[in-house]
């Protein structure tokens, strides 16, 4: 009996410290969600409310959709997103198999070559990054935001693949190659399909700072036909007057994309088939 | 037809030397297995002969045709790995497959080979199964029915039983025995697992340290043994090593007697000894003595024998089976 009351005080414990962690991390989320329904004057008056029948409002959706090409911005987020995601993927597979895989001279220089970029934000070269964008003629392409976010993207990438692709079993690649499957297949048909939810979780990473960024759009894409959404619902905020109603809006309507993306990547990151493989 | 040529074939990885000039024939048909301890080589060995890894030095036939430059889809090679290294995305029929699909093999004879292969392995009912729902016997089998569903001149086993537990060993271990009679083809094993080496061989390589200490059939291993490694690897209890000038034999340095070959008694014998310690195995009893002349001393009885710690025997080696070796650990004929 001793025994499972304290198993039952130790279970409690647990769940109050994750269930805090979650109203915390929470709270700013709810509190942008809840106050984006409420008119003007309610927001200011009880920001911590929960809009009722006589503060609910929609005028902030109202706004954001009539202001500005709102879908548009969408689609460049998005597309920026998930075109740099997938490229970020792709080559960081890439490279981390040829890391794991091969032994060359150099390899373990090389390996922390492409790591380095962790350590050093890659901010401190935007005045760089500009003046090579303008000589390639770039600025205001969203080729420029996939560029920048890609080479953002594949320090960590590889790193986290590197090490996951060192436990994919030798054996399973050497049988790949006496049944004759070309180093492609074996990358492609073999090795990606283990670890898919490594590459599941490399998505998350990436997707994340770059759906949230708002200092490349802000330097290189700042033009209307390229404005991606945390660059759109900045208009909103003036120096001297900010349309909160607006502003909290679209960040609300923000949050939907990136939501279904994860929701996509965790699938992945459950469902393994790995096991059988090996032993 | 399989037949294997190496001449000296060398491997170092770095500065570190893991093989230092292997040089061996295995005629077509033979069941050749690589013995030895852990380092010693033998896996190494293998892959450079599959094709994984490339010698540093030397050639290598198959078939009297050089391989060293091809790789290993065209060496006409199959190879079971110690892990099974099954396609985890593909069915079982997939599996055994995919050599011959990629070899460009036409469906219909993949089909065959393959209904003859699970016939083979009695692998029918697993077919359209993924390896994630197949116990570790059965992915062994179907590893073992994709190498043979590929035809190949030299089948390579990389210590194919060690994942198993001790039943499914020996069940597995005969349907090698008995595939290798039905196929009559070369194979090459690597073990570290003497008893799998002299029940399946035709011919036992012993490597230690990156060379070969002795080739031979398991008989010629055992009662002729060519230097004291090959001696005390081969055969379970260890072979017991005694100090020549103990016993009075100036030319060797070493002497060598098997536990087995050792008699007991509690009235006469040759060496006085107390027993440290028995073993009682029903079919066999060890013990361990302690002799003036021999210092620790295993000795085989068949059967069962009532004998307990702390007792004066006498042994008597059987003198027709006592190996000599010289100051090189080198037998002497």
């Amino acid at each position: 009996m001793a025994k499972a009351r304290t198993s039952l005080v130790r279970t409690g414990l647990i769940h109050l410290a994750l269930i805090s962690y979650t109203l915390i991390a929470l709270f700013p989320v709810f509190l942008t969600l809840v106050n984006s329904f409420k008119s003007r004057n309610a927001i200011f008056r009880d920001p911590m409310a929960i809009p009722t029948p006589s503060t609910f409002d929609l005028v902030g959706y109202k706004t954001v959709l009539a202001q500005g090409d709102f879908f548009g911005y969408f689609q460049n987020s998005m597309i920026v997103t998930v075109v740099a995601i997938a490229l970020v993927l792709l080559f960081g597979a890439m490279a981390a198999f040829a890391l794991s895989e091969y032994r060359f001279r150099g390899n373990l220089l090389m390996g922390l070559y492409l790591a380095l970029g962790i350590m050093i934000p890659i901010r401190l070269g935007t005045v760089a990054i500009l003046q090579g964008m303008v000589a390639a003629g770039l600025v205001n392409t969203l080729t420029a935001l996939v560029l920048v976010y890609t080479a953002q993207g594949l320090p960590l990438a590889i790193f986290i693949l590197s090490e996951f692709m060192r436990t994919v079993s030798d054996d399973l690649k050497n049988a790949g190659r006496i049944d004759g499957l070309s180093e492609y297949a074996i990358f492609f048909r073999l090795v990606l399909p283990l670890v898919r939810p490594a590459m599941a979780t490399v998505a998350v990473f990436t997707m994340i700072p770059i759906w949230n960024d708002l200092w490349f759009p802000l330097i290189l894409a700042p033009g209307e036909e390229t404005k991606t959404v945390t660059l759109g619902a900045q208009m909103f905020i003036g120096q001297f007057v900010t349309n909160w109603n607006a502003v909290l809006s679209a960040l609300s309507l923000a949050i939907l994309p990136v939501l279904v993306l994860y929701v996509i990547f965790s699938r992945q990151l459950i469902r393994g088939i790995t096991s059988g493989a090996v032993k | 037809m399989g037949s294997l040529k190496l001449t000296s074939i060398r491997k170092a990885f770095g500065t570190h030397e893991v093989l230092k000039g292997i040089d061996l024939e295995v005629e077509d048909g033979e069941f050749v297995i690589f013995v030895g301890p852990s380092g010693c080589g033998k896996s190494t060995l293998l892959r450079v002969i599959a094709g994984l890894e490339d010698a540093s030095s030397g050639s290598m036939q198959i078939d009297g045709q050089e391989v060293a430059t091809v790789p290993p889809a065209k060496r006409g090679i199959a190879m079971v790995f110690q892990s099974y290294a099954l396609y985890p995305h593909l069915t079982v029929k997939d599996n055994m497959g995919l050599g011959l699909k990629q070899a460009g093999t036409p469906k219909p004879e993949i089909e065959t080979r393959v209904a003859e292969a699970s016939r083979m392995l009695s692998l029918g009912p697993y077919l359209a199964r993924r390896p994630a729902e197949l116990s570790g016997g059965q992915r062994q089998r179907v590893a073992i029915g994709r190498a043979t569903v590929r035809e190949p001149k030299l089948f390579l086993f990389d210590e194919p039983l060690s994942n198993l537990d001790a039943a499914l060993r020996v069940q597995t271990r005969l349907e090698i025995a008995r595939l290798h009679r039905q196929l009559k083809a070369t194979m090459i094993y690597v073990t570290h697992d003497q008893v799998e080496a002299m029940t399946l061989a035709d011919k036992i390589v012993v490597l230690n340290a990156g060379a070969i200490e002795q080739v031979g059939s398991p008989m010629e291993l055992y009662n002729k043994p060519a230097n004291t490694f090959v001696a005390g690897f081969i055969g379970s209890p260890q072979m017991n090593f005694i100090e020549a000038d103990r016993l009075g034999d100036a030319q060797a340095k070493t002497l060598g007697i098997r536990p087995e070959h050792i008699a007991l008694s509690r009235e006469a014998g040759d060496w006085q000894a107390k027993i440290v310690h028995v073993e009682h195995l029903g079919a066999d009893t060890i013990l361990y003595l302690e002799t003036e002349e021999t210092g620790l001393l295993t000795v085989r009885l068949f059967g069962e024998h009532r004998f307990a710690a702390d007792e004066i025997v006498f042994a008597t080696p059987d003198r027709s089976r006592l190996h000599r070796f010289d100051a090189k650990d080198q037998a002497i004929a």
